[in-house]
């Protein structure tokens, strides 16, 4: 049969086989519901509380400090709202490039109140220093910054910016759902610096969907979202996805174990990338600055980044035009907007982000395979023009 | 060959059906896409995986799949419902009606809107666990936005009467939200008849897996909510965030195959329960928690006079049931629905919870059976209070020494 | 809940369950705690001569660590003086049996029932005389 290549693991990853063999007994045997007294209850209990190590383990905190939530998204909404409601209304900020599962809800909260501050970025996607020191010195309550963006891979330095963030006396939270698995991320020592607060998502690491976490310094009060039963220390309710989560710890093991290892054959193979995609005379959006080793993210002009993808998709090669999740999105990414990227080549945008799976001969073949259909269109566009 | 300890608790959950986990497995392997990926095959496959499963559920109840809207499970479903529509509906009135025998996702959400300015009436039950329709019609004021009832209690079973109470909201124009997370698979719902506003389900009560649920929210007419959860606009905006694939397969799957079994099943059931009612009522001094009439077949709970809760749970636990107390910090707090039915501190202590399910056998039941009956001898020949009750004390008229 | 072996012991065991005649020599009985709570105990003694506990004999309404910790105490107050049964503190039977924290009222409880006890024996017949 054939199989396209899967180039896309910023908007998921394929579950290592060791995850789905660790999950498979609490979708069958192991079933039992962990608030239950009984020994089918017990063991549940147990597997979640082993996830809960192993999750902290993976990212330097401490197993209390984990929240379990169904996703992503969910971890980003509890923690901006959640924080909120325990404040009195004032000033938030988040960068302008944050996914929309935090800027969503941080415009919500100016129903309630709020004044929201977008922090701007430069022009390679990193948080603008000089803006960001102006917004703290007026004391914002909330700030959010993603450590590693899903569309550039552009990395933030958030020791720097959490200590003035410390200053203004804020929360600070970290989206890491990218950075997690391609870093080495270490919240203890990002907690010391003055983030409070990190997101990360198992289906992002080579785990399933339906399981994410919010790492959370204890300082920090919070409101739950979904309240019944007071589940997670009463910061979200509801039955625990076991199976999920049993999946989540051991892809966050995992994740943990090879990151290191992985990381140099990545940045090859995403050099390898650049530097065909510079040949072939693309625009490679983030250059200035420290990105993810998986992340390649490029416009040829004149060309429609849908366009481009959906045949790249027939072609075998599996790439994101913009983010996943606001594909059905016409409008051109609002990180390339914030970076002042022109309209025009924004639109043409393409994301390749690559994954442990992937080879160097694949990275060749997704370049030539490139190189035939951008000469195809650019054909086809320039009958048409 | 029996298998210990017994499972029979399937209103806390149920194992995932083998159909259900064969059909998942492919979604957390090679068809792993996000289904919010447009640009490629990945995601198109878990589009219409999606897709096929919420027509599925969509059919259990009947409804149109686009009133169905993907949670992360009946907690999320409950919070989304009554919150979502009390923000949106705020403007015509504060009041919402529920029940004190509704599941904690319903009573903890109405006391977080009570501190955002809500007001809640909870209603009482009468002594069998079923709402008197009455009581009800005297909660609703003209400030009343929203009211919420359960289908089936998830402790004693009943049935509550939904499609009358869907008829009088309708008529006053009250938003109609149904917890109908123990109900899926064991009564017959059908929300083209039923005025129902919103319908809150659960795939892990209904032989599918953890960590995924659904909202039902009417189309016609029309039902608006705020939601609670924002990002990337995901179900209509209703739910933001990455869609579950292999769960909700398996919510499909799960929903599926009780539209086609659960007739038969029920019966099975039915016949399991009775025999077990049958074989515990030579004992003396038991009593059956709600009514036996208006109830799922799945479901019995009773009390044992005169023997202690925990202790009883000890003494069987080659069952797994759960008991009518729940063990917090410092001290058993008695079921606060069989509180609601008007039972006493002491038999809501001494209640068992049995709930029965698609893998449940004769042979369990008649184990079940014997076990009770040894071990509530035993205990109550430990107990002084069946000692006294024996030597003809009336345990009302004692002065206990409180602690 | 999980319970230590010095509880599932007594619970699975329990030493001198039952009562004594009403109309027994030198007995006396404590009963504490109220069925609301979750347990009552009945602790029975009895007392022969020199104000010494000959037997012991129990029965209790409550979770495992209350039938351990009464069972127990059936167990040391035997060969005592009502005077040394009196000694018996909840700490030293919460220690014996490993309760936890949520179980420490249960060792508490054995312990007022030997109040209880010792205090029928002294109304119904006063001080004990001593050997």
């Amino acid at each position: 049969m054939f199989a396209p290549v899967y180039l896309d693991h910023n908007a998921s990853t394929p579950p290592d086989p060791a995850v789905l063999e660790a999950m498979l007994p609490y979708l069958s045997g192991r079933f039992g519901n962990a608030s239950s007294r009984h020994e089918y209850g017990r063991a549940a209990r147990r597997a979640i509380d082993e996830a809960r190590d192993q999750v902290a383990a993976a990212v330097g905190a401490h197993a209390s400090e984990v929240v379990f939530t169904s996703g992503g998204s969910e971890a980003n909404n509890l923690f901006i709202k959640g924080a909120a409601v325990c404040l009195k209304p004032g000033l938030l900020a988040v960068s302008a490039i944050e996914h929309p599962c935090v800027i969503k809800p941080a415009e919500q909260l100016c129903k309630h109140g709020w004044t929201l501050e977008k922090l701007t970025v430069d022009a390679s996607g990193r948080v603008d220093i000089g803006n960001f020191a102006a917004i703290m010195a007026r004391k914002p309550k909330i700030v959010s910054v993603m450590l590693a963006n899903n569309e550039t891979g552009v990395l933030q330095d958030l020791e720097s910016l959490a200590e003035y963030a410390r200053m203004a006396g804020a929360w600070f939270h970290t989206d890491a759902v990218q950075a997690v698995g391609k870093l080495a991320v270490d919240f203890r020592r990002l907690n010391a610096a003055g983030v409070h607060a990190l997101t990360l998502s198992a289906h992002k690491i080579g785990g399933p969907k339906g399981a994410a976490a919010l790492v959370l310094d204890k300082r920090v009060e919070l409101e739950p979202l979904i309240a019944g039963g007071g589940h997670e220390r009463g910061l979200r309710s509801g039955t625990e996805n076991v199976a999920a989560i049993v999946g989540f710890g051991v892809a966050c093991t995992l994740a943990a174990e090879r990151q290191a290892t992985l990381a140099k054959p990545l940045l090859e193979m995403r050099r390898r990338l650049e530097a065909g995609l510079t040949g072939l005379g693309a625009t490679l959006f983030g250059q200035a600055a420290e990105r993810l080793p998986n992340t390649v993210y490029f416009s040829f002009p004149e060309l429609d980044g849908e366009t481009l993808v959906g045949y790249l998709d027939r072609a075998g090669y599996a790439v994101a035009s913009g983010a996943a999740c606001s594909s059905a999105n016409p409008e051109p990414s609002h990180v390339l907007r914030a970076m002042g990227v022109d309209p025009g080549l924004a639109r043409g945008a393409v994301r390749v982000s690559l994954g442990g799976g992937n080879s160097g001969e694949q990275v060749a073949g997704f370049l030539k395979t490139l190189q035939a259909t951008v000469a195809g269109l650019q054909r086809l566009t320039a009958m048409t023009a | 060959m029996l298998k210990l300890p017994i499972y029979l608790d399937y209103s806390a959950t149920t194992p995932v059906d083998p159909r259900v986990a064969e059909k998942m497995i492919p979604y957390l392997f090679e068809k792993f896409g996000n289904a919010a990926s447009r640009s490629h095959s990945f995601g198109w496959e878990a589009e219409a995986a999606v897709e096929e499963a919420r027509a599925e559920v969509a059919r259990l109840v009947n409804a149109d799949p686009k009133e169905i809207v993907w949670t992360s499970g009946a907690t999320e479903s409950n919070n989304l419902a009554l919150k979502g529509a009390a923000h949106f509906y705020s403007g015509k009135g504060k009041h919402l009606v529920t029940v004190k025998t509704e599941h904690k996702a319903i009573l903890d959400t109405c006391r977080e809107l009570e501190r955002q300015g809500f007001e809640v009436s909870y209603l009482d039950v009468r002594n069998d666990g079923l709402l008197d329709l009455e009581v009800f019609k005297a909660a609703l004021r003209p400030d009343t936005i929203v009211a919420s009832v359960m289908f089936v209690n998830n402790e004693i079973g009943v049935i509550q009467p939904i499609s009358e109470i869907g008829e009088i909201c309708r008529s006053r124009g009250i938003m109609f939200h149904v917890d109908a997370a123990q109900a899926t698979g064991k009564v017959a719902i059908d929300l083209a008849t039923l005025k129902v506003d919103l319908m809150s389900f659960s795939a892990h009560k209904t032989y599918g897996p953890k960590g995924i649920g659904a909202l039902y929210v009417r189309r016609k007419p029309r039902v608006r909510l705020n939601a609670q959860m924002h990002g990337g606009g995901h179900e209509r905006g209703f739910r933001s965030g990455t869609l579950a694939t292999h769960q909700i397969v398996g919510m499909g799957e799960a929903f599926r195959l009780a539209r086609l079994e659960m007739g038969a099943e029920n019966e099975r059931i039915r016949m399991l329960r009775d025999r077990l009612l049958k074989g515990l009522s030579d004992i003396e001094h038991v009593y059956v928690n709600g009514d036996m009439e208006r109830r799922v077949p799945h479901n019995l709970n009773i009390s044992f006079a005169y023997v202690e809760g925990e202790s009883l749970l000890m003494a069987i636990k080659d069952l797994a049931v759960s008991s009518g107390s729940a063990c917090t910090s410092a001290s058993l707090e008695p079921s606060y629905v069989l509180r609601a039915l008007g039972r006493d501190d002491e038999l809501a202590h001494s209640s068992i919870r049995f709930t029965l399910g698609r893998f449940t056998s004769v042979e369990d039941i008649d184990y079940a059976i014997k076990l009770l009956h040894d071990k509530i001898g035993r205990l109550r020949e430990l107990s002084p209070l069946w000692e006294m009750v024996q030597d003809g004390v009336d345990l009302s008229t004692v002065q206990w020494a409180a602690h | 809940m999980s319970y230590s072996v010095k509880v599932l012991d007594h619970y699975e065991n329990p030493r001198n369950v039952g009562s004594f005649g009403k109309e027994e020599e030198g007995v006396a009985t404590g009963m504490v705690g109220a069925p609301a709570c979750g347990d009552v105990m009945k602790l029975q003694i009895k007392v022969g001569k020199g104000g010494v506990i000959e037997d012991a004999k129990f029965k209790t309404y409550g979770c495992g660590s209350a039938i351990a910790s009464s069972s127990l105490v059936t167990e040391w107050v035997k060969g005592k003086t009502i005077d040394q049964a009196l000694d018996i503190k909840n700490t030293q039977i919460a220690d014996e049996l490993a309760l936890p924290p949520v179980k420490i009222h249960c060792s508490i409880l054995a312990e007022d029932a030997i109040k209880a006890a010792v205090a029928d024996y002294k109304k119904k017949h006063g001080e004990p005389v001593p050997a």
